[in-house]
């Protein structure tokens, strides 16, 4: 296989994988889970002492 | 599908002292390095400060040590301080790795004090930001192993399920600078302080090149990435704008960086296609870059009103301004035709510096802001007015060093490339010299309001951790951070 084959393939492949994560971080499906995991800076501290604006 | 998963009961016992230790050294090296940024500014002001100690003042030999103190030093003091910090929080769990923890500390350290030892004697390897010697490169890439068992381990044994976005920033950045620093630092001893690369000519470039640039993608923009989506959030008191954002910035940020490097390398004897790949994905770059400064200012939507109260949040918020500024003309200036005007002018150190004084050293000053009264117990800064303070002579002397090395930089190009009917050069060097007199003169007076907010922090923070101890004393127990 030459460097340019090798290049075309991986091209295609990073493209694949690129438009993958895009898909799988906006799938609807994990929309809730991931609203959750964006709170978990805020997980460790104590209720009294959560800040007033955010749920 | 198990999501954040908040454990019953009370957070851990982190281990804060590793915390506190590196956040100190920070503000110690920021001094340090900038202090001595200060005095080769003003040597190219007044050439005479060359003479204080020769050969050991001389510019060639202190503008090596200035680089490796400000992002080694002090840039590294910030990554190991907050990433120790985010990582024990989110993951809510201490840290893993018993001795290697010290270790971490006690290295790094003795990696700085060694470069400031060789670097004024001239012992370097003569590569940018890895000018160190082999033997100081071995201990380096032993600690930065180290960081990275005490990081991952640490990810390993947490008690929530998800790994918040900010670790998987820290986590690329340890995993790519060990690989950079390694392939990088191959290299042949000769004596104890003298080493010639593993590679050669055309290819060294492109792997000194590859490190340098990635330098910059990895140590100085991931792991501060991981700090902004921690402290941001933090600090504006609400979850990130967008975490499915936040998820595809990582990625698309560490697959494209690392091809960005040949850039610095435009017009040279690298193969010609080398380079417009390097022209083309800096230019993507500017996706993931922009895309990621939108997900940090954008968390403060519906909570504007409290920059006009809050300086800490104010250093955050405009550090990702300045980020979002040198991402742009980061790109701007990969593309051959302005890097054909821009190459070795001082639009390039402006261009850095809009990077390292506005994104880096803010986002860190931030975070340590942020950080500091937590560490000691203490409800908030000894005073918020310094804060203040600081945050207006670090914003003012970053504007005036940028703009003074904008005007410097497209000047000295543009005489660089002036031709004569005849196809003589129409300026002499030396007259570009005095042409730029006036941007290093505004220069200096820009890295000194810069330090200036540096010693303000440093005594503000003295303050700070006295009060703590004082109120330790009369409670008669010892320092211990709570999980607040």
């Amino acid at each position: 296989m030459d460097a340019g084959t090798v290049g075309a393939i991986s091209t295609v492949l990073v493209t694949i994988a690129f438009f993958g994560v895009c898909f799988w971080a906006f799938s609807p499906k994990l929309k809730k889970r991931f609203e959750e995991d964006a709170k978990l800076p805020f997980a460790d501290e104590p209720q009294d002492k959560h800040t007033d604006d955010h749920k | 599908m198990g999501s954040h998963a908040t454990v019953a009961g009370d957070p851990p016992v982190y281990d804060f002292d590793i915390v506190r230790k590196f956040s100190i050294m920070t503000i110690v090296w920021g001094i340090v390095g900038m202090g001595v940024g200060v005095l080769i500014a003003s040597q190219l002001v007044w050439p005479g400060l060359n003479d204080l100690f020769q050969p050991y003042t001389s510019f060639g030999r202190l503008r090596p040590l200035h680089t490796n103190a400000v992002i080694f030093a002090f840039g590294g003091c910030a990554l190991f301080a907050t990433s120790y910090y985010v990582v024990q929080r989110t993951c809510q769990a201490p840290l893993f790795g018993g001795w290697l923890v010290p270790f971490t500390f006690w290295g790094w350290q003795a990696v700085i004090v060694l470069a400031a030892i060789t670097l004024p004697q001239g012992i370097t390897s003569a590569k940018e930001y890895a000018e160190l010697e082999w033997p100081i490169d071995i201990l380096l890439a032993l600690v930065w192993i180290s960081y990275a068992v005490v990081f991952f381990g640490t990810i390993v044994k947490r008690r929530t399920s998800h790994i918040y976005v900010a670790n998987w920033f820290y986590g690329g950045f340890i995993v790519t600078v060990a690989v950079l620093h390694i392939v990088n630092s191959a290299a042949i001893p000769v004596t104890l302080t003298k080493s010639y690369s593993a590679y050669a000519g055309a290819a060294d470039a492109m792997v000194q090149w590859w490190y340098g640039h990635n330098a910059v993608g990895f140590f100085l923009t991931a792991g501060f990435l991981g700090m902004m989506y921690y402290f941001v959030p933090k600090q504006a008191g609400r979850p990130v704008y967008s975490y499915q954002l936040s998820i595809v910035h990582v990625w698309a940020l560490i697959s494209l960086y690392i091809w960005a490097g040949s850039h610095h390398l435009h017009y040279s004897a690298l193969p010609d296609w080398t380079q417009s790949l390097g022209m083309v994905m800096s230019l993507i770059l500017l996706a993931p870059s922009w895309g990621g400064m939108i997900n940090g200012i954008m968390t403060l939507s519906g909570a504007w009103h409290k920059l006009r109260t809050d300086p800490t949040l104010r250093f955050l918020v405009v550090a990702l301004s300045f980020y979002g500024m040198s991402t742009f003309e980061g790109p701007m200036m990969a593309i051959k035709n302005v890097n054909a005007l821009s190459h070795n002018t001082d639009w390039t150190v402006g261009h850095v510096h809009s990077g390292a004084l506005g994104w880096v050293a803010m986002i860190s000053i931030g975070a340590l802001y942020h950080m500091l009264p937590k560490l000691f117990n203490r409800e908030e800064m000894h005073s918020v007015k310094l804060i203040n303070l600081h945050f207006w002579l670090a914003t003012v002397g970053t504007v005036l060093y940028v703009v003074a090395m904008w005007i410097n930089g497209i000047g000295q190009g543009l005489m660089w490339r002036a031709f004569n009917p005849d196809g003589s050069l129409t300026y002499s060097f030396i007259e570009t010299v005095v042409f730029s007199k006036g941007g290093y003169v505004m220069r200096a007076i820009g890295g000194a309001f810069f330090l200036t907010g540096m010693l303000i922090m440093a005594y503000n923070t003295y303050r700070t951790v006295n009060a703590a101890k004082k109120a330790a004393e009369s409670a008669n127990q010892p320092v211990q951070a709570p999980a607040v």
